[in-house]
């Protein structure tokens, strides 16, 4: 067993390092303030080409895997968790159902502007009624003279608004089938009649990341716009979901990271009684376990991505590493918040606005309840 | 246009550094690319994008170094040459200079050699100027804007008051400061292309250089700590504060 990256991943990382403590440190907090996604730095990242680290050269990609994306989330998510939510969601949930579903003809016409960053692409499965139980899709679409007329709304989709995004892949039902609802994924380009962005919400944390909520109303797309198999969305998008929650894993344990450095700093600077607070034990165990948790869910995340390459099966692994990771990332980060005490609750001090960040991680790209779930049925308990 | 850019493999300077025998450590500890250096490689990748050729690295160094020229051909560069010998270690900057004439002259003709003001570890800034001299081409130092066209070389030249506009023919030596651009990041296809781009290893046999050639003319005689800076002049203002800030201004040469 050998707990090595690779050489090109070891100096991929360095180098996407020196990127966020050169172009994302020094702005994190401005962006965070200005609550609007940073398209210059987008632009920035696009060019390292980390829009297109799994893809394959041909489609505008680097011929990375997907542990090498991971890799560079964690790297970003240490200083802004907003930007690393967004590389996620551009890539695991923008792009990569286009890779994994689409058509020959899809891939090559969709997945270039994707890979190279030119363009952003969301994914629409959570609906106002339904996150965990997206089989309660109330969304539809139905077939007339060759096109799909799709009504609904969709909640909480990531990259859905940006200037550069260039379609939004949405779940409707198409039909039923033996008395169950039918499933589809279709592709809605932005600026389709009938296709509505709403205004971004006020969040609580990543908030220069672009979340929104959609409205479809009779919004007509052509037939071809259906992604995968008619009846197989909600399978694909389970799918997509297991990969989406190790990149979420990765995303947590930077966020994490980025706390366990900022609190290694401040016991270092801050002194109370004469000695610098990182002298008290009281400090030293807590800081301890924060750098114990936070080392135990990156293995985790990284066996999980390695099963994945390897064509093994990883969904048992995934849900653990999303589950631990996002867990202790909130720990972590109000664990962070303590050690810097009163500064720990002031936004100039970067674990205030980790700590905000930290709390979605338990309920985005599957809850932790859910994760639970998925555990306990790969375990082979029974079902209810 | 066929570019050289020296580039040296040094400890990371965000690492407080260990001095043995009165000399930096090298062995075991991280080492990078001359962050100076960057900027010798952007230069190069600029001009070879605007004007085509190659841009070769060429280094000094133990067999670590060889990670300062994949740093360079991952940001795009198209071939390395390092050499490596244990009779260099601790070699000084004539000695240096002689050991990459020698590289320089065995990669081939080239139209510019392009070097970073100064190493980011050892500082004497020296060895370009003797390099350009050893290669019996014109120098131009200090370069923070560059032009080149039909066989010259146009730079702006920084000095302590301002610039002065040079102009030299080719084939030539600079030396650019941090100023001169911002160098690209290394993207995972260039970190997976460089794996494949051709790299030599020399020693000083395959020069031709003989023992004496590389024989250190200078002795390290002591290595102390710099002094701790002072703290500034606090001025309490009588009515003659203004008068005196000035004055201290007039004095540095800032008004």
């Amino acid at each position: 067993m050998d707990f090595e990256l690779a050489p090109e991943q070891q100096e991929f990382v360095r180098t996407v390092r020196a990127f966020v403590d050169d172009v994302i440190r020094p702005n994190a907090e401005r962006w965070d303030e200005e609550h609007e996604l940073p398209m210059d730095a987008v632009g920035q990242m696009a060019e390292l080409g980390l829009f297109g680290l799994p893809f394959p050269e041909e489609y505008g990609g680097s011929g990375a895997d997907f542990l090498t994306l991971c890799l560079a989330i964690e790297e970003i998510a240490r200083v802004d968790s907003s930007l690393a939510i967004t590389l996620e969601a551009a890539v695991g949930l923008g792009a990569m159902p286009i890779w994994h579903f689409g058509t020959e003809a899809q891939r090559k016409e969709l997945l270039p502007p994707l890979a190279t960053g030119e363009a952003l692409a969301g994914f629409g499965l959570t609906e106002p009624g339904g996150g965990s139980d997206a089989g309660a899709t109330r969304t539809t679409a139905r077939l007339e003279d060759g096109d799909w007329i799709i009504n609904g709304s969709k909640s909480f989709i990531t990259n859905s608004g940006t200037p550069i995004t260039s379609f939004v892949t949405v779940t409707a039902v198409t039909g039923t089938k033996d008395g169950h609802k039918e499933i589809s994924a279709i592709v809605v380009p932005t600026g389709t009649q009938g296709f509505e962005v709403g205004k971004g919400y006020r969040k609580m944390g990543w908030l220069h990341s672009d979340t929104r909520e959609l409205a479809f109303n009779d919004c007509r797309v052509a037939e071809s716009s259906l992604l995968g198999e008619r009846g197989h969305g909600f399978r694909n998008f389970l799918r997509i979901l297991d990969d989406g929650r190790i990149a979420i894993a990765a995303l947590a344990v930077g966020l994490a990271q980025g706390c366990v450095d900022e609190s290694l700093r401040y016991a270092h600077e801050r002194s109370a009684f004469g000695k610098p607070i990182g002298s008290f034990q009281a400090l030293q165990f807590k800081i301890a376990d924060m750098a114990m948790k936070t080392e135990l869910a990156r293995i985790a995340y990284y066996r999980a991505a390695t099963l994945k390459e390897q064509g093994r099966p990883y969904k048992k692994e995934a849900a653990m590493a999303k589950l631990y990771a996002s867990e202790i990332a909130v720990d972590v980060a109000r664990d962070a918040v303590q050690v810097h005490g009163g500064y720990g609750y002031i936004e100039e001090f970067p674990v205030c606005r980790h700590f905000r960040d930290s709390k979605i991680l338990e309920i985005g790209e599957g809850t932790s309840e859910v994760m639970r779930m998925l555990i306990a049925r790969e375990l082979g308990l029974p079902q209810s | 246009m066929n570019i050289v850019v020296c580039v040296k493999h040094i400890p990371d300077p965000n690492i407080p550094g260990e001095l043995e025998g009165g000399r930096l450590k090298r062995s075991g500890v991280q080492g990078v690319l001359d962050p100076g250096d960057e900027f010798g490689v952007e230069t190069g990748l600029q001009l070879k994008e605007a004007h085509g050729g190659e841009v070769t690295l060429v280094s000094m160094g133990p067999p670590t170094a060889m990670e300062a020229i994949r740093r360079g051909l991952s940001m795009g560069a198209d071939k390395g040459l390092l050499v490596s010998d244990d009779a260099l270690q601790g070699a000084c900057a004539l000695v240096t200079a002689r050991v990459l004439a020698a590289a320089i002259k065995k990669s081939g003709p080239f139209d510019l050699v392009i070097a970073g003001v100064e190493s980011t570890d050892g500082y004497t800034g020296t060895m370009p100027s003797t390099l350009a001299e050893l290669l019996d081409v014109p120098q131009v130092t200090f370069v923070k804007r560059l032009d080149s066209a039909d066989g010259t070389i146009r730079a702006d030249r920084q000095t302590a008051e301002g610039y002065q506009v040079v102009e030299s023919p080719l084939p030539a030596l600079i030396t650019v400061t941090a100023g001169v651009n911002s160098p690209r990041y290394a993207s995972f296809k260039g970190i997976m292309a460089a794996k494949k781009k051709p790299v030599d290893n020399l020693s000083i046999g395959d020069l031709g250089l003989s023992s004496e050639e590389v024989t250190s003319m200078q002795q390290i005689a002591s290595v102390g700590s710099a002094e701790a800076r002072k703290a500034g002049e606090v001025i309490e203002d009588d009515g003659t504060g203004a008068q005196r800030v000035a004055e201290f201004l007039k004095e540095a040469k800032v008004i």
